[in-house]
């Protein structure tokens, strides 16, 4: 530590070169910090803290429903703790571009995921009206709906006594705190009585059930029974844990992990040449400089480390300086687009791992040249030999 | 004071050249190259700058590790773009190329998309009677209602499930479609439980080998052939329309793909079916329906490549601006000669400029051949609309490598030019008697 002014005033020799350094570090680091945000965002679905849901759908196909009577023997499951079903609806709010989820629900829909915080008083008036319907934060807020409002999709799948004109009426809003299930606010819930009742296409037929099974133990065992209920039949069902059905769901997308590591691979390779090839230059030009330190006494060990810590200063100030920045576009994308995008902000793995890079290129484009400068022999250097 | 104002000029001029770099075509481009190689040819002053480019260029091997650097950097900048830039393009070739002008799809009214549609079995044979629609030579409409179904099947990578179209179609599937051709095997037979599967899904998806049976919907099917089509088509599974709604209990059809009659067609088409109360369904031609599926994705890839992009330009400029300082630096002695023997500040600040930009189209031309070959006809598969999966290849086009050529040079631009002005400003005196 008392040697961090030798390393700073190392660092401030050629302003101009460490300025231009710290700021291709900062883009490196800009980049990875947004890109990890995205991959944290796209995988999110994978992990709900303390959720051990489980989600049964048709064997067949995501698209074919089952029939509601499954309803009552997939509750009398041994195991089966909470059980709700679901139906999609496919709504689209006035334009295409508008896309958000909305479904229909059974009442006991929101009992499963308790992450989603509705008030009381609001999820009263939300079950005692059948029209009624509710919607994630994120989502009011992009479309600016209030508690009363009317909200009017076009059905694309399920047209309701020969229009495509459905109408709900906004009963409450409800929050998810965890930062990196954001993405679910963009949701409307509303009742599937009143999709079975008003649709003209199909009677009884839902789309999947979310199933908690008593213990996480209990888990396979529940998804076989469930499973086994309708064996044979023209409606098999397939159960798997939620976890397992978004993260196939989204990797079905794009690989996002793949992507994203090649791309970081190809930054992280040319920042190691560059920023190597400056400090091989800087500690090129201070040649007689370390000499001299080494006539007055510091040890070979001492220079290395005086080297090393300058190369890792650079890279962690520039890394850090980068990492920051886009922990402050991350919200500023989410806001811009209008609530689209919801990215979780910079968390701490990312940090942590963002953290841990910007050391080891440090010390990796340091070694050389720290090598370099313990090795020097004093009188050829002072020499300029 | 004299000098910030020079640098905030630097700087704006450097904006405003950068900002008509990119919006110059290739024509212009050009007609800039011919200039300038005339200058360096015919004109004194332009002879000059050439001279003093070839020592500079003469020296880059010396300088390797600074000159890579640049290089390197360019070429990662480039590489990234042009890769991310063909998957856009790949995508929205499959699509394109799926529909044409010549075909229409019919959907029920407000459904978008085909998984969505409904079309029952009454509605068809009332569709293939209106005008518009092209007859085949025994006197047939050609129009082939069709259902699909989206089905799971392991993929070759890991064996994870992934959605795949199951599609049924009439017999007049295959006329309206004449960029299908089987490849291996035969067309499936009418009324029996035989597949014909798509070049890209076989390749994306395991046990679809002509021979091989599988079971969907509970129910063993063959596969009889392959197809190719090279387009979105090339994802999915064919089989008898008639034989797919009874195996998935589906009485209703979803869509009807129709060939239309003449450049006229389309309209009568639409025409006869908003005249028919019994018909309340959405006509496309099928280049606007495969169009619009594309649009959205290729519109996040293009806009999310560009900013990645921009991101890396902009630490490649600062290691090309370091680079060029510092190369600027080292040779402080030799520009100096080089002045004081009447080399004016023109030549010089050329000299410097011509040398970046040689490194970076290095970089620029090494990035995009490095994407394509890693990239060009690199096959991969996205969710598309219907919830299945379209298989398509990134596409690395000459336009796109000229896109990234344009970006490297644009790179050596700002890198260079801050560098070549510190060189022509050297104090004589000062850098000749220095070191």
């Amino acid at each position: 530590m008392k040697y961090l002014h030798l390393v700073w005033a190392a660092l401030m020799r050629s302003k101009t070169r460490t300025l231009l350094t710290l700021l291709s570090v900062l883009a490196a680091f800009l980049l990875f910090g947004l890109l990890d945000s995205v991959r944290v965002a796209f995988n999110a679905g994978g992990s709900v803290a303390g959720a051990n849901r489980m989600v049964t759908m048709s064997r067949l196909s995501i698209t074919q429903m089952l029939p509601y009577s499954l309803d009552a023997q997939l509750r009398a499951v041994p195991g089966v703790k909470k059980a709700a079903y679901a139906a999609w609806f496919g709504g689209i709010y006035r334009d295409p571009k508008n896309f958000f989820a909305n479904f229909s629900v059974s009442p006991d829909y929101l009992d499963l995921y308790p992450e989603f915080q509705l008030p009381a008083s609001q999820k009263k008036a939300w079950l005692a009206d059948q029209r009624g319907a509710i919607v994630g934060e994120a989502l009011a807020k992009q479309f600016g709906w209030k508690v009363g409002d009317t909200i009017p999709l076009q059905a694309t799948i399920f047209p309701t006594r020969g229009s495509n004109d459905w109408s709900f009426t906004l009963r409450g809003i409800y929050k998810v705190a965890d930062p990196k299930q954001k993405a679910q606010e963009r949701v409307l819930f509303f009742h599937w009585k009143y999709f079975d009742e008003a649709n003209d296409y199909v009677k009884g037929r839902v789309g999947w059930w979310v199933v908690e099974p008593t213990s996480a133990g209990a888990a396979a065992r529940v998804a076989k029974a469930i499973d086994a209920l309708s064996a044979n039949s023209d409606h098999e069902t397939k159960t798997q844990s939620e976890a397992a059905f978004n993260q196939s769901f989204a990797k079905q997308f794009a690989d996002i992990g793949l992507i994203v590591s090649a791309i970081m691979g190809a930054v992280f390779f040319t920042l190691l040449l560059l920023t190597g090839n400056t400090m091989a230059q800087a500690v090129r030009e201070r040649i007689p400089e370390l000499a001299v330190l080494k006539t007055i006494g510091f040890s070979n060990r001492s220079v290395l480390w005086l080297v090393l810590a300058e190369s890792v200063l650079l890279v962690v100030l520039g890394g850090t300086l980068g990492m920051l920045l886009a922990a402050a576009i991350v919200p500023a994308v989410s806001a811009a687009s209008g609530g689209m995008v919801q990215l979780p902000g910079l968390l701490g793995q990312t940090w942590a791992s963002g953290i841990a890079l910007m050391v080891a290129i440090g010390l990796v484009v340091g070694l050389l040249p720290a090598l370099r400068g313990m090795r020097l022999n004093i009188v050829d250097a002072l020499a300029g030999r | 004071m004299m000098r910030f104002a020079s640098g905030l000029l630097t700087v704006l001029l450097l904006a405003l050249l950068l900002a008509i770099w990119i919006a110059l075509p290739w024509q212009g481009v050009l007609a800039l190259a011919l200039a300038i190689a005339l200058w360096l040819g015919l004109t004194r002053s332009g002879r000059l700058a050439r001279e003093a480019a070839k020592i500079g260029i003469a020296g880059l091997p010396q300088r390797w590790g600074a000159s890579s650097v640049v290089v390197v950097g360019i070429a990662g900048v480039v590489g990234v773009l042009v890769a991310m830039l063909a998957m856009a393009e790949g995508f929205k070739a499959t699509l394109d190329s799926t529909g044409d002008a010549r075909t229409a799809i019919i959907l029920r009214g407000g459904s978008q998309a085909e998984t969505n549609s409904v079309i029952t079995r009454d509605q068809a044979p009332l569709i293939a009677s209106l005008p518009g629609i092209a007859r085949g030579a025994d006197g047939q409409a050609l129009a082939s209602p069709e259902l699909s179904q989206v089905v799971n099947l392991p993929t070759r990578a890991d064996g994870t499930d992934a959605n795949v179209q199951f599609r049924g179609v009439g017999p007049a599937g295959w006329a309206i479609r004449p960029q299908l051709k089987i490849v291996e095997g035969r067309r499936f037979t009418p009324g029996l439980r035989e597949i014909v599967v798509g070049r890209g899904a076989q390749r994306q998806f395991r046990g679809l080998e002509v021979g091989r049976s599988l079971k969907l919907a509970n129910q063993q099917w063959t596969v009889v052939g392959v197809f190719e089509a090279k387009d979105s088509h090339d994802s999915e599974l064919w089989t008898d329309a008639d034989v797919l709604g009874p195996a998935y209990q589906r009485n209703a059809f979803q869509s009807v793909t129709v060939k239309l009659d003449g450049a006229s067609g389309f309209r009568q088409l639409k025409a006869a079916l908003a005249a028919d109360p019994r018909l309340k369904l959405d006509v496309l031609t099928t280049r606007d329906y495969y169009g619009r599926q594309s649009q959205a994705l290729t519109k996040l890839i293009r806009i999310l490549g560009t900013v990645i992009g921009a991101i890396m330009a902009i630490g490649a400029v600062f290691g090309a601006l370091n680079s060029m300082y510092a190369a600027v630096a080292g040779r402080a002695r030799e520009i100096a000669t080089l002045r004081a023997l009447g080399f004016r500040g023109l030549p010089v600040v050329t000299a410097v400029m011509l040398e970046t930009m040689l490194l970076a189209l290095l970089g620029g031309v090494l990035g995009a051949a490095i994407a394509w070959v890693l990239f060009n006809g690199y096959t991969v598969s996205t969710l598309g609309q219907n919830f299945s999966q379209v298989v398509f290849q990134f596409k690395v086009s000459p336009a796109l490598a000229w896109t990234g050529l344009k970006w490297a040079l644009g790179i050596g631009l700002v890198g260079g030019l801050l560098p070549a002005l510190r060189a022509a400003r050297l104090p004589v005196t000062e850098a000749l008697r220095a070191a």
